[in-house]
């Protein structure tokens, strides 16, 4: 058995494979993250101790700063995130081999919001977000290949090549909505139905700090405390909304106060311990029927807003180079299960190894995939459910009428 | 699973490319004759009885609301007030507060949180208290609701209702005056429906609530107070009309009148007043739908009447008379004697004065002289 008590200051610097760790700052600082009587077992649980920094609460009691996980579990996120960050950046490859067409945006940065989320809910829950989606419908449930052929326009990508890189759907993933800020009622939707069945599960909706002025959010908010929906809305404040930064557009840049009457809870969205912690205590307090809860997942994206944004223009590149390098989300993970012995620096990178590849193999896969015959059986299915459909929807010309 | 092609695009007589292709003008009238064995003449029949739209619009919505739990009511004043227009009256009675919410006056959220929750498999009738308020919700309508389905690939469906009054109604000058069907009919993945008679109102929104798609279904203020037999069959809770299809409300030979909602009743009206001004027949379509629309019965009325009208008050720039007019010179061209006309609502901003306002809609003597002048009589 492997017993380790390190505190975080005592532990030296790590070279990572990503980026060489230093100092971290105030909103991610993992000073006092911990773990101890770390079990031999893979699937044994032990406990962790969270940064103190990881939450600030606004009109709520703070969640506990211990999480219960195993070996298995910081293993499985550790892989998780890798994949979504090399999938990005075959997306980020693609696209400038102009094989990905129209607007993409990538989450590289952000993959412990996703990560985080998901090891937190279950399957029944239900989560949906803006057109920064690929990081969450894989952890959805979507094969790498689907998505990367979606962004492909592939016949076999997660919406049939119908949908490209904004309109990603999976069971319980209700997008991959391109409209900035109209998810968010459609998730009080969601959370609306979760309430009327009695299926005690809850609804994760994810926004932007730019969506977060947007007037349907708050008239998703009051409707959402008004019934008591089992909602977790979530700002993810990535600092910019395209190329306005918070403090531009917002004039409480707080976004977990900003739901006034509901209670927010801030989240260190670089830290996926510290975001599956929340949103665990989330989807308790929301299912036991207290009602929505306003997350903020701080976070970063490292690239621009899309793949035609260099991401410079309104930001410095020493704040880009400082947040990869002190806060990465998984740097940080890979450092802490490191100095707890979790595991060796042999089998992460066995882990990262594996996950390399199986996005690489994905991704060739993907790129061999047919893209959809250019038929106007295939152009005109799915506007309706099938066998609804009206007899005929007409083409560009009265000719090229088609009948189902 | 191809659909028989029943009717004929003039483009296709000009296309050698589709010269073999079976051209089959005929058209099966078995709709349409059903419908017309039910039509107002038989309003003596035993059974039958007069209902008013707003009453055939509630007994729907109460039927769909018994017969499928996943089926609930939201929008402004719908539960306790009982309906701005009394069109939910006794429905929280009957079905309680959970199945008939009444909503903050917040459309784009409430119109946004229905979508989300028929997107979770719920079957939502979302209520607009005017159509012109959905303006706020237009986007969750469209980009929400109608498109969501063809985005996903076909693994998300959408089933929901929107409905409300649409159109103008009495001295509510312009921002609660305006006709969305052009909008809505529009969009593909969507369906939309207008009803013009207790018996459309019923059948078509028991339709709406059925249909898996998103659809829209525009009612009209004015018509919610009036009265129309209702067949034996109408009123049992089995009866729904088939969406995408018209109605042929008064058969005649000599002028196609195509018609929606409250002009139905006008241009049924106008009619009359053309056989005993003229001795002229004026075949009456009541349209029901506007998406999908029922271009083959239109078609088939001008085959037989060689002239077509068509009279509905929305806008006249880019409206659902503008896409009659063009539907009928590509599939009906061959048919026409005489160009083509329509009767609208004029291109202004709804005036409040009365005398203005009527001059801004469709009236009796408008159809009837544009009807004349058709005629040449």
């Amino acid at each position: 058995m492997l017993f380790r008590s390190v505190a975080r200051q005592a532990a030296p610097l790590r070279r990572s494979a990503f980026a060489p760790l230093a100092r971290r700052s105030v909103t991610t600082d993992a000073a006092s993250s911990h773990a101890e009587n770390i079990p031999q077992e893979d699937d044994k649980p032990f406990t962790v101790r969270l940064s103190d920094e990881s939450f600030e609460t606004y009109e709520l009691d703070p969640p506990p700063y211990t999480l219960e996980t195993t070996k298995k579990e910081l293993k499985q996120m550790y892989y998780d995130m890798v994949s979504i960050r090399r999938m990005e950046m075959a997306a980020d490859r693609l696209y400038k081999e102009k094989k990905i067409r129209g607007f993409c945006h990538l989450s590289t940065g952000q993959e412990a919001v996703a990560v985080g989320i998901e090891h937190a809910i279950n399957r029944a829950d239900k989560v949906i977000t803006a057109y920064r989606c690929h990081g969450f419908a894989l952890m959805r449930g979507g094969t790498v290949r689907s998505i990367i052929g979606e962004l492909l326009g592939r016949r076999e990508g997660i919406a049939y090549g119908k949908g490209g890189s904004m309109h990603m759907f999976a069971e319980n993933f209700y997008g991959g909505n391109g409209i900035v800020g109209a998810q968010v009622p459609v998730g009080a939707g969601l959370a609306f139905a979760q309430q009327y069945t009695e299926q005690p599960n809850t609804s994760i909706i994810l926004y932007g700090d730019g969506a977060s002025n947007q007037g349907q959010v708050f008239e998703a908010f009051n409707m959402a405390k008004l019934w008591n929906l089992p909602a977790l809305f979530g700002c993810e404040n990535n600092k910019y909304g395209m190329g306005t930064s918070a403090s531009r557009s917002s004039a409480l840049t707080e976004y977990y106060k900003r739901g006034q009457y509901i209670p927010g809870l801030k989240v260190n969205g670089m830290d996926v311990l510290a975001t599956k912690a929340a949103v665990q205590y989330g989807k308790d307090y929301a299912v036991s029927g207290k009602g929505p809860l306003v997350f903020e997942y701080v976070t970063y994206r490292y690239g621009g807003h899309s793949m035609s944004d260099p991401g410079t223009t309104y930001r410095s590149r020493e704040e880009i180079q400082r947040m990869r390098s002190t806060n990465d989300p998984i740097a940080g993970l890979k450092q802490k299960m490191l100095e707890w012995g979790v595991t060796s620096e042999e089998e992460l990178k066995s882990i990262d190894k594996s996950a390399r590849s199986h996005v690489d193999e994905e991704v060739a896969t993907a790129e061999a995939m047919a893209v959809p015959d250019n038929t106007s059986r295939i152009l005109f299915e799915d506007i309706y459910v099938r066998g609804s459909e009206p007899r005929w929807m007409r083409g560009r010309t009265v000719d090229e009428t088609f009948y189902y | 699973m191809a659909a028989p092609r029943l009717f004929r695009p003039a483009a296709r007589l000009l296309s050698s490319r589709l010269a073999s292709s079976s051209l089959r003008p005929a058209l099966p009238h078995s709709a349409c004759a059903h419908s017309i064995l039910r039509s107002r003449g038989y309003a003596t029949e035993s059974g039958v009885k007069e209902v008013t739209v707003r009453d055939a619009l509630n007994e729907a919505l109460a039927e769909e609301l018994e017969s499928n739990q996943k089926t609930f009511i939201l929008g402004e004043e719908v539960a306790q007030y009982n309906g701005a227009y009394k069109v939910t009256r006794g429905l929280l009675d009957r079905f309680g507060p959970k199945r008939v919410i009444d909503t903050p006056i917040t459309e784009a959220g409430f119109c946004g949180l229905a979508v989300g929750a028929a997107l979770a498999g719920l079957h939502p009738i979302c209520e607009f208290m005017t159509f012109n308020f959905a303006m706020q919700a237009i986007d969750q309508i469209i980009n929400s609701a109608a498109k969501t389905h063809y985005m996903s690939g076909g693994i998300q469906p959408c089933n929901i209702t929107f409905r409300g009054p649409n159109g103008f109604a009495a001295g509510v000058a312009a921002q609660h005056s305006q006709d969305y069907s052009a909008w809505y009919g529009s969009i593909p993945g969507l369906k939309v429906v207008s009803p013009w008679s207790s018996e459309d109102a019923k059948g078509l929104l028991k339709a709406a609530i059925r249909d898996p798609n998103p659809v829209v279904v525009l009612e009209n203020e004015l018509m919610y107070g009036l009265s129309f037999p209702m067949s034996e069959a109408a009123q049992k809770s089995d009866f729904v009309l088939p969406i995408g299809k018209a109605k042929v409300e008064r058969p005649g030979k000599d002028l196609t009148i195509v018609s929606i909602s409250r002009c139905v009743g006008q241009s049924l009206a106008a009619a009359t007043q053309l056989k005993q001004k003229y001795g002229v027949e004026a075949e009456v379509i009541n349209l029901r739908s506007v998406k999908p629309l029922d271009v083959e019965t239109i078609i088939a009325s001008l085959k037989k009447t060689g002239r077509l009208m068509v009279v509905e008050s929305s806008y006249p720039m880019f409206g659902l008379s503008s896409e009659i007019l063009a539907l009928s010179m590509e599939y009906g061209f061959d048919y026409l004697t005489a160009p083509a006309v329509r009767v609208t609502g004029a291109e202004v901003p709804t005036p409040y004065a009365a005398g203005l306002e009527n001059l801004a809609f469709p009236q009796e003597d408008t159809v009837v002289g544009q009807a004349a002048k058709l005629l040449r009589l």
